[in-house]
């Protein structure tokens, strides 16, 4: 870890919200001069990658502002008081503007706010803006937002990985310390994968999915974006607990995710799932990632492969069940009480004339492909033969992984069967896209955590992703071999330039 | 050819709870648009439903009290369509697994009593109102979701009524049960109760079943009987002219008093109905259905039974008292009052309900206490005061609501029934009336009355009728 000696000189906005909260502490730093540098950079550098829709920077010095107090007057400090975070624009900030990536909602501003807004305002956290992403999370790529392209840091040829892509892609370039991304099928794991940091989709119940904007209720989480797992933790931490306005979120006590760092994995079996390791997987990600679980071994680990013999069922099981529950959750947007609606002839007077041209003109192909496919497999005389089915496979899929993990503690896999692909270059071929998921969407349909971290670089300089799968509730587990790999290695070190 | 109709009612009842079924608002009725409403109500973005657990309790008081089976595992389902009422896009419902099913309740026509079987009773949120302009310049349509995500219960009978007269009686028994539960106010007005009616028919005999339509927009019982009766005779006259019946959605038009076409079976939406992602299951344990059944209240049947056998009512006085569980309640507390039931059920299906209709008052404000009419009761039983004297105490404690033996000693009504007194004014009378006297001796009997009429008169009403009448006939021979 760097050690920090003068303040002045310092890159403050490229530093972990760890090493930055003892700066605060220590009042060494303000989190308004904090939160001041990381606008500047921002300015300097948003123009290339897009990684914000929205900036807050009035709520967010006012905030920093209050952060510095409750640090000077030692009240309600917390690990993250003070550091600033970007937000998917998914999550609804009472007042700020939320357009989910998308025109139907892209002068829409929410009333209130979603319970992880408030776990993060009471814990002190500094609302930079909200980010960009694919038009209501369906993508891979960031590219179907309506609102702008983002770039990958690495290489703004590229993609930043989607749908949380703004989020990867803000902290990747320092543009945020922390963000928050929702997954609904990979979308915060995959763009940190391809961003070079550390995402976490935590166990579908964790983290209260109230004031996210649904896309597929029975999939979707909220979850951290960081440079590190150490913040990683962190943030989990304050996201995650029972909300009694979500029926969905589970009653358990938070763990102190900290408390799992800085252990050692001797003996913890690890299992590598073979169908994971497939044909058309990109060779430096296959031999990245191999590497990095023969480093999990050296490290103590007992690594055995594992079968999870259903896996390949998982991505057309996914887009039956998204787009079925995404038709329903997104019929709402129908011109009558907010967002967009449709002008002009034939709109006024008549209603299903209006309703057709909003939602024509309001969602973008994507979105409507999927609404599309949806609404299909829902049709009366289609709903045995596809959601039924669908529901019966993720069934063998949840089964697959019980049954794994009986065997042992983690699972390892690639995120990603490839590095960040090129701007435009999946945009044409829809399945191409959807199989950038393949690794991530098996742990979305049966509910468990996953975590991305890196694990090295592409012969193109392109990060490469490593994802650990944990039981139920057990992202204390993949948090603590996270760690204990990321502190043996440089990997997270490396920076987007 | 003979036919016969069969038909199936759909029951929509609004749940008095006091919040909504999916959010905190309030359920009242009234409020102006929109202020009853919060993110949840109103759909907004990223909103999630929580169940109000009071909801499932009325609907597990309304299975059992309709004698139906308690589903375990009660889960909702979404019903997908679009209408500017409708916040979410889609209505949540229940769907192949509501949370009662196969019981029935019994109505009685012209003193037959039959059973009707209930397909389901199963839990849903309503939605909100369409306010068109009545301006003829304003086109504009007003949405108001105050209504939106209010509790109902929606009961389905089994196609087991064969006239409007038995879907009538259906109706008016559900209602009764559901008032005797207390969970509606079962208002059709305010559209807290609402029907539709699946009707078809078929040739005497036949057991196979006719297209049916379905009747919307009735806001009656009255009307559902007039509807009813209207598409039957529709239907026989297509039949008979060997036309077709088309399975449609048909509205009533109260104003011209017949059904016209909605929308065609081809028309009728898919509602692509699937399992409500956003809800968990809940279980219903014995012990939860077990607690509801000991709570529920006596209900009509139940009652009826125990007024005929045990206080020994007429088939109509029964019927009048059980009607609302107020008044039956009314009835028995009075009974702990006063031994003579039958002299109770005269003066509440008489006097009291009169005063309540003249007074447009229901039982619960009622200025009468069922002790203080036990105690004109006990007065009439005793001789204090005359019958005809107790409608006037009677009437003079509705209006204050004092105790009738302070209005019988205040404005001095006691009964005259000292035989000496009344001899003497018996006597005076006689004196006074010599030829009616002659008259009744010599065989008129209705001098009789006339004499009774003075004495009355001069006793202010207050002369026992009895003793007068025999000291009377006495004094004459």
């Amino acid at each position: 870890m760097s050690t920090i000696n003068r303040v002045g000189d310092m890159k403050l906005h490229t530093l972990t919200a760890h090493e930055l909260a003892k700066l605060l502490i220590s009042r060494e730093v303000s989190s308004e001069e904090l939160t001041r540098k990381l606008y500047g950079h921002i300015e300097k550098t948003d123009k290339n990658i897009g990684s914000y829709i929205t900036l807050t920077k009035d709520i967010a010095i006012e905030q920093a502002k209050e952060a510095d107090k409750r640090i000077k007057e030692k009240r309600d400090v917390g690990t993250l008081t003070g550091i600033p975070i970007a937000i998917k624009d998914n999550m609804c900030i009472k007042d700020v503007l939320c357009t989910c990536g998308s025109k139907m909602l892209s002068s829409f501003i929410p009333p209130y706010n979603a319970t992880v807004i408030n776990k993060l305002k009471k814990n002190g956290l500094v609302f930079l803006g909200k980010t960009n992403m694919d038009e209501f999370a369906m993508g891979s790529s960031t590219e179907t937002s309506y609102l702008k392209v983002t770039k990958n840091p690495w290489n703004i040829n590229t993609i930043p990985g989607g749908s949380s892509g703004g989020s990867a892609a803000a902290v990747a370039s320092d543009q945020a310390v922390l963000s928050i991304g929702s997954d609904t099928g990979g979308s915060i794991r995959q763009p940190a994968s391809h961003c070079g940091i550390v995402g976490m989709k935590p166990t579908y119940g964790r983290v209260s999915r109230y004031g996210l904007v649904a896309f597929a209720s029975s999939l979707d989480q909220i979850g951290p974006l960081t440079k590190d797992v150490w913040d990683c933790a962190a943030l989990l931490e304050v996201i995650s607990g029972y909300d009694s306005l979500d029926s969905t979120s589970v009653n358990m006590d938070v763990p102190d995710y900290i408390s799992f760092l800085n252990k050692d994995i001797k003996n913890i079996k690890i299992g590598v799932p073979k169908e994971y390791f497939i044909e058309g997987i990109d060779k430096d990600v296959e031999l990245t990632v191999k590497g990095a679980i023969e480093k999990l071994g050296s490290l103590g680990a007992i690594i055995e492969e594992v079968s999870l013999p259903h896996t390949e069922y998982a991505v057309a099981t996914y887009y039956i069940i998204a787009p079925a529950e995404a038709s329903s959750n997104l019929a709402r947007y129908d011109g009558v009480k907010y967002g967009y609606r449709a002008k002009g002839e034939g709109v006024d007077k008549d209603l299903l004339g209006m309703y057709e041209n909003t939602r024509k003109e309001g969602f973008g192909a994507e979105v409507k492909r999927r609404i599309m496919l949806g609404t299909h497999t829902l049709s009366s005389g289609y709903y045995d033969a596809y959601y039924l089915k669908a529901q019966k496979v993720r069934t063998l899929i949840k089964q697959d992984f019980d049954k794994a993990f009986r065997e042992c503690d983690v699972l390892v896999t690639p995120t990603s069967p490839t590095p960040a692909f090129k701007i435009g270059e999946k945009t044409d071929d829809p399945l191409q896209m959807y199989l950038s998921d393949i690794f991530t969407i098996p742990t979305n349909l049966a509910g468990l955590p996953g975590i991305s971290l890196p694990c090295g670089l592409s012969k193109n300089g392109l990060p490469i992703g490593l994802q650990l799968i944990g039981n139920y509730f057990e992202e204390g587990r993949i948090l603590q071999v996270a760690h204990a790999f990321e502190q043996s290695t440089d990997f997270h070190r490396n920076k987007a330039r | 050819m003979n036919y016969e109709p069969v038909i199936g009612l759909e029951v929509h009842v609004q749940l008095s709870t006091k919040t909504k079924i999916f959010c905190g608002c309030s359920t009242n009725f009234g409020a102006s648009p929109n202020t009853q409403t919060c993110p949840v109500c109103l759909g907004l973005p990223g909103v999630l439903p929580v169940l109000n657990k009071e909801v499932v309790q009325c609907a597990i008081k309304t299975a059992l009290a309709t004698n139906c089976t308690v589903v375990e595992r009660c889960i909702f389902h979404r019903k997908n369509y679009f209408y500017p009422d409708l916040p979410k896009g889609y209505q949540i419902s229940q769907y192949d697994i509501p949370l009662g099913e196969n019981g029935w309740i019994q109505i009685k026509l012209d003193g037959k009593e039959k059973k009707i079987r209930i397909t389901r009773v199963h839990m849903e949120e309503d939605a909100g109102k369409l306010i068109h302009s009545e301006n003829p310049e304003d086109s504009r349509t007003r949405v108001d979701l105050n209504r939106a995500c209010v509790p109902l219960l929606e009961i389905v009978s089994e196609p087991d009524i064969n006239s409007p007269e038995e879907a009538y009686q259906y109706l008016v028994s559900l209602k009764q049960i559901l008032e005797y539960l207390e969970i509606s106010d079962c208002n059709m007005e305010e559209g807290s109760l609402r029907c539709d009616a699946n009707i078809s028919i078929r040739p005497v005999g036949e057991s196979r079943l006719g297209t049916k339509a379905e009747l919307k927009n009735m806001n009656s019982f009255k009307g559902v009987q007039k509807a009813l009766e209207y598409e039957i005779m529709r239907q026989k006259k297509l039949l008979i002219e060997g036309k077709k019946v088309y399975q449609e959605t048909r509205l009533w038009n109260t104003d011209l008093n017949r059904t016209e076409s909605m929308r065609s079976k081809e028309e009728a939406h898919d509602y692509r109905y699937f399992p409500e992602p956003d809800l968990v299951r809940i279980n219903i344990d014995k012990e939860w259905v077990n607690k509801t059944r000991q709570s529920l209240p006596e209900l009509p049947k139940v009652r009826r039974d125990k007024f005929k056998k045990e206080y020994g009512l007429s088939d109509y006085d029964v019927e009048v008292l059980t009607m609302d569980r107020k008044v039956a309640d009314y009835f028995e507390e009075c009974s702990k009052h006063f031994p003579n039931c039958k002299m109770i059920a005269n003066w509440i299906t008489g006097d009291v309900l009169a005063a309540l209709k003249d007074k447009k008052n229901n039982i619960d404000n009622f200025n009468m206490s069922p002790e203080q009419l036990g105690e004109l009761l006990g007065l009439i039983e005793n001789g204090t005061v005359s019958g005809k004297i107790a409608k006037d105490v009677f009437q003079d404690m509705v209006c204050t609501g004092q105790d009738a033996k302070q209005i019988v000693s205040e404005k001095g009504l006691v009964q005259l029934s000292d035989e000496g007194e009344l001899v003497l004014i018996i006597d005076k009378i006689i004196q006074q009336n010599p030829k009616p006297v002659d008259d009744f001796r010599s065989g008129k009997q209705n001098a009789l009355g006339f004499l009774v009429g003075q004495i009355m008169r001069e006793t202010k009403g207050k002369a026992n009728p009895q003793l007068v009448n025999r000291i009377l006939k006495a004094r004459l021979s």
